[in-house]
């Protein structure tokens, strides 16, 4: 066990230096002088020399790269361009809305897909499990940003139920804050609600068949119980991988969502930055979202091991 | 060398296979409604410009948003007069256009790395960490990346689509390898002395085809997805040529007063993904050697 978590945290280190290195290279390799594009508008010659003495930019390339490294692990990400706002502040600011947009679609899609997934399992051939499927396809093939404006359109617009975009914080009204939260949350679920729709249909289908399952049924246990208990909890671990796999895609699918309902997060912080050549949060919002990425999947393979001694026992071979 | 001889049972075996994956695909009503589908679709884009009764970007100002069915406009027009119709086919065009192109990519890409991957054990974890960094940049930051590196267009967004789906390629293309390089005649070309390269190209690659078809086939419909939200963003194809992604960006602003402006390209986006995805599946069913009890 200790070996795996130690291979798996060296791995994830490794992923993660990698990540710097290209997130660094990339800022390099903009067209030009990555002083001017780090400047922004104020070009003078005093500007310039003081970015090039911050960043380093007259060193060695390794040098440079450290001391990018070191800055950025210290908290300095650099300061927005166009606002000279910090570009930590601006984080700060924007992550608690993608963080509950991310979470609230997390908690929409696993109620809706575990439900559905596990009616496809049980009823099998019968119209549910068209249906199941059906909507399932559906969730894959539908381009998402189109639903949210289908939904502004007949939700928002038409019936006039939920407000068309803004955003209210959490903390100063709890209420207007969900009103303001739940279509775009319910449209970024879907796309996931399929994913763990179909992967619970497949693994409570192999769950079923299994010899636990038999034994439970054996031993007189009601069909509800046997489904509800001992195949559901197989599912769940199929969950929590989902989440790992689908991490990079929620986060995407936040991005849209975000830019679509005008919710001001991480996600419209990201799409603003590139067309106002904001280098720095470019930078920084890459790099956040890989570091994120990377530390998240590891605590769930940790969770996972947790949960499935399997992993521990095979040494967690890929 | 007379290593080629010991390859000829497994080729020959090919053909009947084929024709049962065939016969099992026209049996699957979904996989043949996803075809129909998608032939319509391919002809329509490949013959855009001698279909479409108009050129994409003629923009008729008299005839501003007419609504679909009017004489002349089959689907009406949107807020500069352009038909509705036309745009939707080159549209079209262009989505299959990033589609295949960032699938070719990933394949060129992912299947090598993949087969390396799987036969080599040492590469094994050098094209694993890659992988995982990859994977650590979400599809849409990867294209925000490099739209601000490169700029915003078609190409550029083709390639973030790419590399966003090599990983599912290598992966496809590595456990592929491993399963088959424990097959007994490829441990017996190798008894036989048959180079590394020879065993890859010759035994492994050809039997590991069919799954990465299927991927491929997969991997599409997420990518004309992944178009049409970059194109949406911005980041993808430039106005003003078509895309069903730009489409909706600029519909966005009149969609109470021209709601078919919104919905069909939407629909078009969602038709063109649902009919690859139909096809995958009914594909990947007949190619599934144990049947269609899925």
């Amino acid at each position: 066990m200790a070996a795996y978590l130690l291979r798996r945290a060296g791995q994830s280190l490794l992923t993660l230096v990698l990540a710097t290195i290209v997130v660094f290279a990339g800022v390099r390799a903009l067209p030009g002088d990555p002083a001017l594009a780090l400047a922004g508008e104020e070009r003078d010659a005093a500007t310039l020399a003081a970015i090039r003495a911050k960043y380093g930019l007259d060193d060695s390339v390794i040098e440079q790269y450290w001391a990018y490294v070191t800055n950025t692990f210290q908290g300095d990400l650099g300061r927005s361009i166009r606002t000279g706002i910090p570009v930590r502040d601006m984080i700060v600011g924007a992550l608690p809305v993608t963080l509950e947009l991310s979470l609230l679609a997390l908690v929409i899609a696993s109620i809706l897909g575990l439900l559905t997934g596990m009616l496809a399992a049980v009823r099998r051939g019968g119209p549910s499990e068209w249906l199941a499927n059906g909507i399932a396809l559906l969730g894959l093939s539908i381009p998402h940003f189109w639903l949210g404006l289908m939904a502004i359109l007949w939700l928002s617009v038409g019936l006039g139920l939920f407000p068309a975009s803004g955003h209210v914080p959490l903390l100063s009204d709890p209420v207007a804050n969900l009103h303001h939260m739940v279509m775009p949350a319910v449209i970024l679920g879907t796309g996931l609600a399929a994913v763990i729709m179909r992967q619970t249909r497949s693994s409570m289908l192999e769950a079923l068949g299994e010899d636990y399952v038999r034994t439970a049924r054996a031993k007189g246990l009601r069909e509800r119980q046997v489904v509800g208990v001992h195949a559901l909890r197989n599912s769940l671990i199929v969950v929590v991988t989902i989440v790992g796999l689908q991490l990079g895609n929620l986060i995407s699918g936040a991005v849209v969502t975000e830019q679509i309902f005008g919710l001001p997060g991480f996600g419209k912080l990201t799409i603003d930055s590139v067309f106002q050549r904001d280098y720095p949060v470019i930078q920084a919002v890459v790099l956040i979202t890989a570091t994120a990425y990377i530390v998240i999947n590891f605590a769930i393979d940790l969770l996972y091991s947790v949960i499935d001694p399997r992993i521990r026992v095979a040494g967690g071979a890929d | 060398m007379t290593t080629g001889e010991v390859a000829t049972p497994v080729v020959t075996t090919a053909d009947p296979r084929q024709r049962r994956v065939a016969r099992r695909l026209l049996k699957s009503p979904l996989a043949m409604a996803g075809f129909v589908v998608l032939s319509v679709a391919i002809v329509g884009a490949v013959f855009a410009p001698l279909i479409a009764p108009y050129g994409p970007s003629d923009a008729n100002f008299g005839d501003a948003f007419i609504p679909p069915g009017a004489e002349g406009y089959l689907l009406g027009t949107d807020s500069l007069g352009r038909d509705m119709f036309s745009r939707i086919l080159y549209g079209t065009r262009a989505s299959l256009i990033v589609g295949v192109l960032s699938v070719l990519l990933a394949l060129a890409v992912g299947v090598p790395f993949g087969l390396l991957a799987g036969y080599f054990s040492p590469i094994d974890s050098v094209v694993s960490r890659l992988t995982d960094l990859v994977l650590a940049f979400p599809f849409l930051i990867l294209a925000v990346g490099l739209a601000a590196i490169r700029g915003a267009s078609l190409t550029n967004a083709a390639i973030a689509i790419g590399i966003v789906q090599v990983p599912a390629m290598v992966r496809v293309t590595r456990s592929e390898t491993l399963r088959l390089k424990g097959r007994d005649y490829v441990a017996s070309a190798i008894s036989d002395g048959a180079g590394d390269a020879w065993v890859l190209l010759r035994h492994i690659l050809p039997n590991a085809i069919s799954a990465v078809i299927v991927q491929a086939t997969i991997a599409i419909p997420g990518a004309i997805l992944g178009e049409a939200v970059l194109s949406f963003l911005g980041l993808g194809i430039q106005p003003p040529s078509p895309s069903l992604g730009t489409m909706l960006t600029e519909a966005q602003q009149y969609a109470a007063q021209a709601p078919w402006t919104a919905v069909l390209p939407g629909v078009a986006i969602m038709l063109l993904a649902l009919a690859f995805n139909l096809f995958g599946d009914g594909l990947r069913d007949a190619l599934d050697p144990k049947g269609g009890r899925r």
